[in-house]
């Protein structure tokens, strides 16, 4: 058990009141696994990466806990979290092409970082210029500045750097959506990469990109309206979802050889609630075809079968 | 890089071409004759004489001739090094006369710039990570900020020049001390300087603290700084970065401040009768002296374009960004 998240609830404060992004999330990844966390803008996505490793001073910590290898993960106290952070815990961020300072040449910054950590960088460096290899860059790279690199080049830059220290988790954040098909399709491949070389543990790969996550992850996790919707292999979520947000996600989704003129290529009519107050009961309830008079409870996020859990009646079962 | 500064060059150049034509247009709008104003001061001698010595003088100043001859004469006299003679100063070299008022004028402009500079910087760097600084002190700064220099000046002249006699109300030094290198004339010298500076120094120091608490919280809200804390990077690196990076703006701005402080800094001489280029312009507008207007004008607009072109090569140095986009890619 690598990760091990339990009923972790995280707002935003604003002036009108907690927007709920994160509602109640318990999940697990295991040693080695790479899990998708996929969903909608402003469903809590994000949120519940971010909140694994640094929460900004808008997010409000009410209730869960956060347990890596056996330690519990202090994510309410910064000062604490700090230990954790980039050694433990590390983040490919949503902003990778600028996440490097302009004014600082990238081995410079590289240096700085990890001294300021306690890590000799002199001792680093070795296995620092082996992995910019791994991922294709020039080892010269370390003597430019960022603006003088191209953005996939950046953002291959910054994997390396957030995976340095080997940490146990490594979160990425929508780190395919400003790149074309092929650099992608590269990322993705160095992803798996670093978790096959040891690099991380495992891996939570955070985008709304369904075809992404069916080539690297194992399994994939599906939130919606800051509640977590199925978790189940990728094979299971892409082949038999049981919650209807997840099958119409996936049947959204284009297929090799189907001519879309012919059929209208099918997307999830309405929108997603307001998180400031969400609705009571199951929170799909408004756009889902199948719902029900019991959707106005709400739906537990339950195991239906053996590493498939569910947060719907239906699969459950109990509309019968 | 050559290139660059090629043509940075060649734009300071032409800047100077133009701003020097303006320079010497502008006396000759202005209403009055110089030459009889001067020919008046001399007291009691007859017409005849008088038409004599205005003929006279016309001729030695060149401007019995016509406005275009002028212009050419004032661009051979000037790739001389020749700023020609001062009304105002009855034939002393304009020169000579700029040179007498310049030290006055760098001991105040030049310690009042760097010193404002240093000190709002840090302490606007310092009032954004304090609630409490950020919350009293900096108020002032707007306020210092838009204060005229020359209201500022008169204020500070009346509380502590008049009333409160702490420092003198006006001069370079003591009207009783003759320039001499004694420890008394320093320090008559020294407390005729503490009001101007003063004035010049609290006006720009809140624009500039104003200008960097704003940077500094700006860059700390950037992706690179969010990327160190995610890093878990301690606070000390995160702010030496930011404020490493605010930094670049000051020194722009620096460069386009240079004009209002150097204005700033004549008016301000003006109030406490300093005896420099201020004093001297005032002199110069009184007395309609094309010459050495037209010289003082010169002088600062040679320095404000040096300043300028130094602000220029110091931001090639520190902002890789800049350094690389004028080699074309790499740096």
């Amino acid at each position: 058990m690598s990760l091990q998240v339990t009923d972790l609830r995280v707002h935003y404060r604003t002036l009108a009141g907690d927007v709920k992004a994160l509602d109640g999330a318990t999940f697990s990844i295991a040693d080695k696994e790479i899990m998708g966390l996929a969903g909608e803008s402003g469903c809590g996505k994000s949120t519940l990466g971010n909140s694994l490793i640094r929460l900004d001073g808008r997010m409000k910590y009410v209730s869960g806990s956060v347990n890596l290898d056996g330690n519990d993960l202090p994510i309410w106290d910064s000062d604490e979290m700090v230990h954790y952070r980039f050694m433990e815990v590390s983040m490919v961020p949503q902003y990778a092409m600028s996440a490097m300072n302009p004014t600082r040449k990238i081995g410079k910054m590289i240096s700085e970082l990890v001294e300021s950590r306690g890590v000799s960088y002199k001792e680093i460096k070795p296995e620092l210029q082996r992995r910019i290899d791994l991922v294709g860059l020039q080892r010269d790279v370390m003597d430019r500045y960022p603006i003088e690199l191209s953005g996939g080049m950046k953002q291959r830059m910054v994997m390396v750097i957030s995976t340095l220290m080997d940490p146990s988790l490594l979160i990425t954040d929508e780190i395919t959506s400003a790149l074309d098909v092929s650099t992608q399709r590269a990322v993705a491949e160095t992803l798996v990469g670093f978790r096959d070389h040891g690099f991380v543990k495992s891996m939570m790969v955070i985008t709304h990109d369904m075809s992404i996550l069916y080539q690297i992850a194992d399994s994939i996790l599906v939130m919606y309206a800051g509640k977590l919707a199925e978790k189940a292999t990728t094979d299971v979520i892409i082949g038999k979802p049981l919650h209807p947000y997840t099958r119409m996600l996936v049947s959204s989704l284009p297929e090799v050889g189907v001519r879309y003129t012919d059929k209208k290529l099918t997307g999830i009519p309405g929108g997603p609630p307001s998180l400031l107050h969400p609705p009571t009961g199951c929170r799909f309830r408004a756009r889902c075809p199948l719902a029900f008079s019991k959707c106005e409870e709400e739906p537990p996020f339950v195991e239906v079968e053996p590493g498939h859990w569910a947060a719907c009646w239906k699969a459950t079962g109990s509309d019968a | 890089m050559r290139r660059y500064f090629g043509r940075k060059l060649l734009t300071y150049g032409i800047t100077f071409f133009v701003a020097a034509t303006i320079d010497w247009l502008i006396p000759r709008f202005m209403p009055g004759d110089p030459v009889a104003s001067l020919v008046s001061r001399t007291n009691g001698i007859s017409p005849e004489s008088a038409k004599a010595l205005y003929d006279y003088y016309n001729n030695l100043f060149g401007l019995n001739q016509p406005l275009p001859v002028q212009y050419l004469n004032f661009w051979v006299a000037l790739l001389h090094g020749n700023l020609g003679l001062s009304v105002y100063g009855h034939g002393t070299s304009v020169t000579e006369m700029i040179m007498a008022a310049v030290p006055y004028t760098l001991a105040l402009l030049i310690p009042a710039i760097l010193l404002s500079w240093w000190a709002g910087n840090s302490f606007g760097a310092l009032a954004a990570r304090r609630k409490w600084l950020d919350s009293t002190v900096l108020p002032m700064g707007y306020i210092l900020t838009a204060t005229p220099y020359m209201w500022l000046a008169l204020v500070l002249s009346f509380l502590l020049a008049f009333s409160w006699r702490m420092f003198p109300l006006s001069g370079g030094y003591g009207f009783n001390l003759e320039p001499t290198l004694t420890w008394l004339f320093f320090t008559d010298l020294v407390a005729h300087w503490v009001l101007p500076f003063l004035s010049l120094f609290l006006v720009m120091f809140g624009g500039w603290a104003i200008g960097m608490r704003n940077m500094i919280i700006y860059e700390l809200e950037s992706d690179y700084s969010r990327y160190l804390e995610v890093l878990g990077a301690p606070q000390s690196l995160v702010r030496k970065y930011a404020f490493r990076n605010a930094m670049l703006p000051q020194i722009t701005g620096l460069a386009l401040q240079l004009g209002v402080i150097i204005g700033g800094q004549l008016v301000t001489e003006i109030v406490f009768s300093y005896p420099g280029l201020g004093h001297l312009v005032f002199a110069a507008i009184q007395s309609a002296d094309y010459f050495l207007l037209q010289g003082i004008f010169l002088f600062i607009i040679v320095g404000v374009l040096v300043a300028n072109f130094l602000v220029d090569i110091v931001y090639v140095i520190v902002d890789p960004r800049v350094r690389v986009s004028m080699t074309g890619g790499t740096a």
